[in-house]
């Protein structure tokens, strides 16, 4: 029989205003195994804590119940005060009479007699637990980041500085993401390519950090501290040693009509190809879909023209599995698709482009050198319309419900770009809000609008309709003239939603971390723990945990990495005792639990048993504890009750379940 | 039943919350204040997929007028599939129940997520009616194999 | 019958098997029972008739562990629940040799007595080499006659088929026996008012009493101890008038077996107090068709069962009541 103590916290008035918490103690010293109860103003104080750890000793107390707050925001607080006072922290169960019980209920009689209850359940429970003992496990000090783009650059860079081994680990085949497609940058209009690019050259000169481009993750295990993760290197087809970044089979390679993936499918490129100038590594690769070698056979002119022999039409695809003990997610983002909204006749027009179209027509490596042009006749426009929020704060499921974040600015940096470069073209902006909270930006704002005379109308656009004389009629609304507008326009530059990288589902599901309706990963705490996901280990670092600038993502990779970096510099992490636990003797050996288990923690052993007198060999499952996490899935579908999970048996909940029903 | 018993009848609901999402969600209702009656009494479990069929007819076999599970919505599973198994358990379990005649408003899923402390009191609320409508829970007590 | 006991007497003599597991007759014409047979001398006894209702299956989970090879006979259906238990690793395929004997449908003989034949002495027409539909019967109240097709089990008028899943060889024809659809009776249930179905349930279950024999002869309940014989549960508290299992028993076995009953109709069978249990476990199964997707236990060895499986569209708990 256990010695069990009840401490009720008043939790000031928080609990007693609503819960008779003496009525609660007295109560208590009626359950089974209750030697000692009492309450107290603030059990989580210093001096709150003293009680305990004195009842502990002087009642030898062999489990306690603390009723008072949620046990996510205390339970550890008081499994460690136990543990100061020589008690397991595992005989620590917690009674939740605050958010549970006196602050949603009004009537002190109700209130009491609930918290009574739940006092009972988890003196019930107590009398269950058993002593745990917290595992071990190692920490491999390598970081895995995935995606290259600025948020996954900087979290390397930052990482790879305190001392750490770092991989990154890019879809495509060079790190540089989003931001290299930009032209100029908000609100400093500093050139985008000139603050990357040596970024980029720093991470690949680190010494302690491994570029693998053109590769992706394709399977993670294990745990924090100890993720295995198998990495896709594809096949480049040219060879990376030997490639010395000549360009010449770019410039002879005869097929060149696939769509440039980096110029947003504006022009085309050649079937081996570097996405850009100032790709890294600057290595081509060959894009097997649409060479002509790997089409028909014939060719292998870019073989022929390699001084270094660097071309390998036989390369194959290779996994390469490596241990890491942080992995951060800085898969980024990607334009949404404007298929929902034919109304602005993106798909019949080509002088309606999305911001990012128009960042590479303003960049001088982009598909028109950098001029300003239409895309259908190659004329230089005189009227320019931009429309906002196209598929964000979206109320219907056409769109995303959020605000992008970034468009407000890029469109004014757009506008002020357009009307210091071509002052003889008109620019009219259609805004819902135009919002700009953020250093500088409410300044930059107001100058497109006072300095350079950029138009803004607040109003949506109902209506792009192409004219037979290839000009664009846009049709809007003026809410603040409460008026019509019906306006001829040479282009239409249409802000549409960033969305997460598709991509990012099926990472978030190998690393078991949540994730939210828009796709985007969940925080541990959306205040508190910004940059960590729930799943333990892994970090989130730019636009895949939500909208950012480059200014936030470049903050927030940073964050990531200090985090990343706190656990590396851990030489050892203890383990979640409440984990699957078989009972030898009720096993059948019949793998239906191995089967359910997310964390392949079962395996199954032939093993000598002796069952009252039986000795013989059996089948048993066998449960890796640095593997499971306890979610308890095994333990139900289980049909003997052989698996059980501790800290949450079978027999506390029911004990929990017969307590709450008396 | 008369309207007098009706207004004295006090239901037994258990809620099983996972810890990650539904838990946290009933931590955010209390925060926010958001009442629901006391007749809910919540037991927290790791998540959706440790609730075994075994506790629900237990606490109906106990005297439970009502039974809900609460879980991360499916695609956030903290354990990434245990609410998938969970989903399935329960609605063979609820489909038995219904078939041997035990009114299925008494069993209930929801998904609650951490930020769901509006939906959590509202699921609550309605809950709490529908065994209120439903009365007090006879059948399950009396289905019974003699010895 | 003859042709399954020369096989077996070979299989001995040429050592390639140690024992055979089939039936030997019983104490009435019609309760014949599984037995080991050892020695070519001890096959004398062995019998093969319409009342061989029994599914050697399980049986095999403890021969798995004998030393040396087992020859089972197997009907069509009962290879479904031998494949089962090599899924679940409880049966040892190399310790079996199948011999997949020919059916055409088993004889109940509760549905005889039901049409008023009582003190049955001798049946005619019973053993399988007999293509006569009919049985003879000799009685203490003289001859009588019942069609074959009227004293089926329940569970042949739903055959799944003639079909062995599983065998080293085959002996004896098959027949077809399905008359009728499984979900019928359970479609028939479905579509009575919660209270009616609870009176209908009520009635059934108050029958029970607690003797075990739908669990002991289920080949999916094959666990080593029981749920309700473990405290893992709190679960067998034998003395307690109330508890737990007495109430829940037949909900918790049918849930157990859920996607991984073949619908072998064994607990039917062997009910003393004439049950129709197979009414739970063929709810779970028409449950898991029309929910996940047709699925039957034991067709093979390898495919994830409905209960450990999942897909990111199914069914809402909700549906239970939606669907009415």
């Amino acid at each position: 029989m256990q010695r069990v103590g009840v401490f009720v916290c008043h939790c000031g008035s928080n609990i007693a205003a609503t819960v008779d918490v003496k009525k609660v103690a007295e109560m208590a010293l009626m359950e089974p195994g209750v030697v000692h109860a009492e309450d107290y103003q603030y059990m989580c104080s210093e001096a709150g804590q003293a009680k305990i750890a004195e009842a502990i000793k002087e009642k030898q107390l062999t489990g306690i119940v603390v009723c008072s707050c949620s046990p996510r925001m205390h339970e550890t607080t008081f499994r460690k005060a136990a543990e100061r006072a020589g008690l397991n922290p595992y005989m620590v169960e917690i009674a939740n009479i605050r958010e549970h019980c006196s602050w949603i209920h009004k009537d002190m009689e109700e209130a009491t007699k609930k918290a009574v209850i739940l006092m009972r359940a988890a003196v019930a429970k107590v009398n269950l637990n058993t002593p745990l003992q917290p595992g071990e496990s190692r920490v491999t000090k390598r970081a895995l980041i995935i995606g290259g783009g600025i948020a996954g650059i900087q979290t390397a860079l930052d990482i790879a500085d305190a001392g750490y081994e770092v991989d990154i680990v890019e879809k495509t085949p060079s790190i540089g993401g989003r931001m290299s497609q930009l032209d100029k940058t908000f609100p400093t209009l500093d050139c985008s390519a000139c603050i990357l690019t040596p970024k980029m050259v720093e991470a690949a000169a680190h010494e302690k950090i491994k570029i693998y481009t053109y590769s992706e993750v394709e399977k993670v295990s294990g745990f924090v501290g100890d993720f295995t993760v198998d990495i896709r290197k594809k096949a480049r087809s040219v060879d990376m040693d030997k490639c010395t970044g000549c360009g010449v089979c770019q410039e002879k390679c005869p097929s060149k009509k696939a769509p440039s993936e980096f110029n947003r499918g504006l022009n085309t490129r050649s079937a081996i190809y570097t996405p850009f100038a100032q790709a890294i590594p600057n290595v081509p690769v060959i894009d097997r879909e649409n060479c002509i070698k790997f089409k028909t056979g014939k060719c292998g002119v870019c073989a022929k023209v390699c001084q270094a022999g660097a071309i390998d039409y036989e390369q194959k695809d290779e996994i390469i599995t490596e241990k890491y003990g942080a992995i951060v997610v800085a898969t980024g983002f990607d334009v949404i698709k404007l298929d929902n909204y034919d109304e602005y006749a993106y798909s019949q027009s080509k002088d309606v482009i999305t911001s990012l179209e128009l960042e590479r027509i303003m960049n001088a490596a982009g598909p028109t050198k950098g001029h300003l042009e239409r895309l259908s006749d190659g004329k230089a426009p005189k009227e320019m319309v931009f429309i906002q929020c196209v598929g964000s704060r979206c109320a219907d499921d056409r769109g995303k419900s959020y605000c992008s974040k970034i468009c407000c600015m890029y469109t004014a940096k757009h506008a002020m770009l357009i009307r210091d470069k071509y002052p003889d073209v008109n620019v009219t902006v259609f805004y819902i809000d135009v919002r700009t909270p953020g250093k500088n930006f409410d300044e930059f704002y107001r100058r497109a609008v006072e300095q350079y005379g950029v138009h803004y109308i607040k109003g949506q656009v109902g209506k792009v309709i192409p004219q037979p004389n290839g000009k664009l009629l846009v049709q809007g609304s003026d809410l603040l003239d409460n008026r019509q507008i019906l306006k001829e326009a040479d282009m239409v530059v249409l802000a549409a939603a960033i969305e997460p990288n598709p991509d990012v589902r099926k990472i978030a599901t190998m690393l078991t971390a949540s994730i939210d309706t828009n796709n985007f990963l969940t925080e541990a705490h959306a205040k508190l723990r910004p940059v960590e996901s729930p799943t333990a280990g892994i970090f989130l670092s730019g636009v895949c945990q939500g909208p950012k600038d480059i200014p936030e993502t470049v903050a927030q990779a940073g964050a990531a990495a200090v985090k990343a970096i706190g656990l590396l510099a851990k030489d050892k992490l203890m383990t979640n005792p409440c984990t699957a636990k078989p009972d030898e003797l009720l096993c059948n050996g019949c793998s239906t639990c191995a089967n359910v288990c997310p964390y392949g923690a079962i395996t199954y052993e032939e093993k000598e048993v002796n069952d009252h007198g039986i000795r013989e060999t059996r089948r048993l499952a066998m449960v890796n504890s640095a593997l499971c996490q306890g979610c308890g899935a095994c333990t139900v579908a289980c049909p003997s009750g052989a698996m059980d999970l501790q800290g949450f048996s079978n027999r506390q909940i029911i004990a929990e379940v017969d307590a709450i029903c008396r | 039943m008369s309207i007098e018993s009706k207004e004295e009848f006090r239901p037994k609901i258990v809620a099983f919350c996972c810890n990650w999402c539904s838990y946290a969600g009933a931590d955010l209702a209390g925060s926010s204040r958001l009442a629901y009656p006391a007749d809910v009494k919540i037991i927290r479990v790791p998540c959706s997929c440790r609730v075994n069929p075994m506790f629900i007819l237990r606490a109906f076999e106990k005297g439970a007028d009502g039974v809900i599970l609460c879980g991360c919505h499916p695609g956030d599973c903290h354990y990434s599939t245990g609410n998938y198994y969970a989903r399935r358990r329960m609605t063979l379990l609820f489909s038995m129940l219904d078939y041997i005649g035990v009114e299925n408003g008494r069993t209930r899923v929801e998904w609650v997520s951490a930020a769901e402390g509006v939906k959590f009191s509202t699921t609550m609320n309605e809950f709490v009616e529908k065994i209120h409508s439903l009365g007090k829970n006879v059948r399950l007590g009396d289905l019974r194999c003699r010895k | 019958m003859q042709e399954i006991i020369n096989r077996a007497k070979e299989l001995l003599a040429n050592k390639t098997v140690a024992r055979v597991l089939g039936w030997k007759a019983g104490d009435l014409p019609y309760n014949p029972e599984p037995a080991y047979f050892e020695t070519e001398e001890s096959l004398k006894d062995f019998v093969y008739n319409g009342f061989c209702g029994a599914n050697l299956s399980k049986y095999m989970i403890e021969a798995s562990k004998m030393e040396g090879k087992t020859m089972v006979c197997l009907k069509p259906c009962d290879t479904y629940s031998f494949n089962q238990l090599i899924k679940e690793h409880r049966v040892d395929r190399e310790k079996a040799y199948i011999v997949g004997v020919g059916c055409k449908g088993k004889l109940d003989i509760e549905k005889i007595r039901k049409q008023g034949i009582k003190g049955i002495q001798s049946i005619k027409g019973a053993e399988l080499t007999d293509d006569a539909e009919v049985l003879n019967m000799e009685t203490l109240y003289g001859e009588k006659i019942c069609d074959w097709k009227d004293a089926m089990l329940e569970r042949c008028h739903v055959c799944k088929g003639k079909e062995h899943q599983i065998y080293d060889e085959l002996i004896g024809e098959s027949k077809d026996t399905k008359d009728a659809d499984r979900f019928d009776e359970v479609k028939r249930i479905e579509a009575m008012s919660p209270e009616e179905k609870f009176a209908f349930f009520q009635k059934e279950l108050s029958k029970c009493i607690r003797c075990n024999a739908c669990r002991n002869v289920c080949p999916a309940c094959s666990c080593r101890k029981c749920v309700f014989d473990s405290n893992k549960f709190d679960s067998s508290q034998k003395a307690n008038a109330d508890s737990f299992e007495e109430k829940m028993f037949h909900i918790i076995r049918a849930f157990h077996v859920a996607g991984r009953c073949t619908d072998c109709g064994e607990c039917s069978r062997v009910c003393p107090q004439g049950i129709p249990l197979h009414l739970f476990n063929r709810k779970f199964i028409k449950d898991i068709d029309e929910l996940y997707g047709e699925y039957q236990a034991g067709a093979d060895t390898t495919s994830l069962a409905p209960l450990t499986s999942y897909t990111f569209e199914d069914a809402e708990p909700g549906i239970v009541g939606e669907r009415g």
